[in-house]
């Protein structure tokens, strides 16, 4: 393979007449009408959109502990695949990535594939138990570089604790994550609560325990000086948190993410009983979903996320109460965004750059993602053409593991090349 | 009838159908020495208990029984959900060894429904004997069937179901088979003991008993799992019982005919006085005896239906 890449005709953003980008050593080398070279790779993308690689806030790569449901290598594929150039990788592995050893391991392994950037997401708490800090600093100050601390699957409930943890971080100009969920309000939870979970009788998991800890972590991000990141919001209450708390934002710094599957589904696919639509938080309803694409166009939710999460066939096709909750997200995130949110026009392109590359690889810390299309800039890139379909087969993606909650359903959106740091990762549904 | 899985949405004329031949079961079986029907002769059904219950394992039992099918119980009583052997190869197990229907009680809501999609190419029937907090049809069945022996009909009747509606499968399954035949249904209960969303649901909601009783017809009280009562759901056992409880004042305040039901077991003395549940106006003993015609009907439709009709 040659070292230059030249993309024909695509549109940056979206907008705009149709450029050449000559990309080479890594960089954007050139942006107008250009010849190729000897030796430079065509693509020809003639009614594309170019954009910056997406960067992935949230992301299960089950390694160490789980290789059974995912790896860094395969899921480095699938975030390769679906436009992605920098994925974190949460710690809730086993062991728990709480500490260097580990979250090192996990660096080390996103580098040998070299798809993707992968930075592990360090522990709040030892073990996630919330209940001591884990070594935050020896994390940051790692090989690993660790930019973003989360106890996810689990929300650092005692407030004393989140204060100390907040606290703390501003030393170290780190980010906490916190995974909202008051878990006195959600003992035993299965499914949203309200009339579909009470029809069906799963026990409910409350808006208000989101909201509530949303709230929370708001005014301690405030009195900390800290930097919160809210994961996976999921109800329209805490949108309307959000907007509160980012309009009187004092000393803080507030950011949010959504998930593509809040932006789209709803919890009246519940009815079925299959766990592939179980996820935590749960799917809520039309209304939240709603009101969740609007807070993202509005910005009052940065960004998206997938919180992709593999799991094995066996701890899906069972009872929902045993099910994992969970749903893959790399490989779609693009096409369901460009369901709800470009269809529906909401965002143009150059929004969808700002929620999927740009704000995340802001409130991450990332100085080389999420980068403007110029000449000079790492090439980091995606390339889209919005008007082709697909139809989503949770056996033919890249994951090891196939709960995708959009089997058999046709989306718009398809990811036809992926570049990191001018290499070509993806290309055509294919790795490399 | 493929299944029986829920109320929600079964068609009236098929519940009507079914509470129709439970009254015939009923009726010839009256008076023999020997209850044994040769109908399901040959015919193998299978009670996967995942929970305790004997009232209803028992009253499936013998209803398939006194239709000459072979009855095996499985019962994992004790073994909690998520260990051992996964449902899916239970299940898998059970239809490859020739069961031709399933009848399954499970701690987790929707697990029938899980099982008949598991079992959808073997052509094994699942009957739902109670999954988590979602729905128990045979016995919104067997309760219909007795109203409708008490009342005449279930049309324009008004039925109070009075306490734990929350945490209640019998309750779901009641609302919606009672409603779709035609009954008014009020839920009288206080509000951390109601479902959120309750206002979908086609039914009024009461928090004063005693306010309800003079317009019943029947009053179905529901039982009250003692590790409720320390959840915080209510102050205490006394209160709940003041407020809630079916009390011999309460009895004098329904019209002469209405009927009491509970799916026992029954606290007395909490729940309703014990006096209450010997009284005339209780039918909690012929509810029991209408369990096992209304299993026997369903095993029929389900499994010899078809053919026989
Ligand atoms: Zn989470």
């Amino acid at each position: 393979m040659s070292d230059q890449v030249l993309i024909r005709g695509a549109r940056l953003y979206g907008e705009g007449d149709p450029v050449d980008v000559l990309v080479a050593h890594g960089l954007i080398a050139e942006i107008g009408s250009i010849e190729a070279a000897e030796g430079t790779e065509v693509v020809e993308a003639a009614g594309q959109v170019l954009l910056p690689g997406f960067v992935d806030l949230h992301t299960h790569l089950r390694e160490p502990g789980r290789e059974d449901a995912e790896t860094v290598e395969t899921g480095s594929a699938a975030a390769a695949l679906g436009g992605y150039t920098a994925v974190f990788a949460m710690a809730n592995t086993d062991p728990v990535a709480d500490n260097a050893v580990v979250v090192e391991h996990v660096w080390r392994r996103g580098r040998e594939v070299g798809l993707v950037d992968v930075h592990p997401v360090g522990a709040v708490t030892v073990g996630l138990n919330g209940e001591r800090l884990a070594e935050l600093g020896t994390m940051a100050k790692s090989v690993a570089g660790v930019r973003m601390f989360s106890d996810d699957g689990h929300c650092v409930a005692d407030p004393l604790l989140m204060r100390r943890a907040l606290e703390y971080s501003t030393a170290l100009d780190v980010v906490i994550a916190q995974h909202a969920e008051e878990p006195r309000l959600t003992v035993g939870a299965q499914a949203h609560e309200g009339e579909i979970a009470s029809r069906l009788g799963y026990a409910g998991w409350p808006a208000s325990a989101e909201e509530s800890i949303v709230a929370r972590d708001c005014l301690l991000a405030g009195h900390a000086g800290a930097r919160l990141h809210v994961c996976h919001v999921s109800t329209a209450g805490t949108a309307e948190v959000l907007r509160w708390a980012k309009d009187r934002q004092r000393a803080g710094t507030i950011s949010a993410e959504v998930t593509p599957h809040h932006l789209l589904l709803t919890d009246e696919r519940l009815a079925s009983y299959d766990p592939v639509n179980k996820v935590n938080p749960p799917l809520r309803t039309g209304g939240d979903a709603a009101r969740l694409r609007a807070a993202l166009a509005e910005g009052v939710i940065d960004c998206v996320a997938t919180d992709h999460a593999p799991h094995p066939v066996q701890d899906k096709d069972c009872e929902w109460a045993v099910a994992k909750p969970g749903m893959l997200g790399l490989q779609t995130a693009l096409s369901v965004v460009t369901e709800t949110m470009v269809r529906t026009g909401l965002l143009d392109w150059r929004g969808v750059a700002r929620v999927m590359s740009e704000r995340p690889a802001e409130i991450a810390g990332l100085p080389d993602q999420g980068r403007p299309l110029l000449a000079g800039e790492p090439a980091n890139l995606v390339l889209v053409d919005p008007d082709a379909e697909w139809t989503v087969r949770g056996t033919e993606l890249a994951s090891l593991a196939a709960n995708t909650p959009y089997e058999g359903m046709r989306l718009p959106g398809v990811v036809t090349l992926t570049l990191l740091r001018g290499r070509i990762t993806a290309r055509e549904g294919k790795i490399g | 009838m493929k299944h029986l899985l829920a109320t929600d949405g079964l068609d009236p004329r098929l519940a009507t159908a079914v509470l129709d031949t439970a009254d015939e079961l009923k009726k010839t079986l009256l008076g023999r020495e020997v209850r044994k029907l040769p109908t399901l002769r040959g015919r193998t059904v299978v009670t996967l208990f995942y929970e305790n219950s004997t009232r209803t394992r028992v009253s499936f039992e013998i209803a398939g029984k006194w239709m000459s099918a072979d009855v095996i119980n499985v019962s994992s009583g004790g073994s909690s959900v998520g260990k051992g052997e996964s449902l899916r190869d239970t299940a898998l197990t059970l239809a490859a060894a020739g069961a031709d229907c399933v009848i399954i009680r499970h701690p987790a809501s929707g697990a029938a429904h899980r099982l008949a999609g598991w079992l959808a190419e073997s052509g094994t029937a699942v009957v739902n004997a109670g999954d988590g907090m979602h729905e128990h049809p045979t016995q919104a069945l067997l309760d219909a069937a007795t109203l409708r022996e008490r009342l005449g009909t279930l049309s324009g009747r008004r039925v109070a179901i009075v306490g734990d509606v929350l945490h209640s499968r019998v309750a779901r399954s009641n609302i919606h088979l009672l409603t779709a035949l035609g009954a008014e249904v009020v839920l009288v209960a206080p509000p951390t003991l109601l479902p959120v969303g309750v206002s979908a649901l086609p039914v009024t909601v009461s928090h004063e008993l005693d306010a309800e009783l003079a317009a019943l017809d029947a009053v179905m009280m529901l039982r009250v799992q003692a590790e409720r009562m320390h959840g915080g759901f209510f102050p205490s056992a006394r209160e709940y019982s003041v407020a809630y409880g079916l009390s011999e004042q309460r009895l004098k305040m329904l019209p002469e005919h209405a009927v009491v039901l509970h799916p026992g077991p029954m606290l007395r003395g909490m729940e309703i006085a014990s006096a209450v549940a010997d009284a005339p106006s209780s039918a909690i003993t012929e509810q029991v005896r209408n369990g096992v015609h209304v299993r026997m009907a369903v095993l029929y439709h389900l499994l010899a239906g078809e053919e026989e009709k």
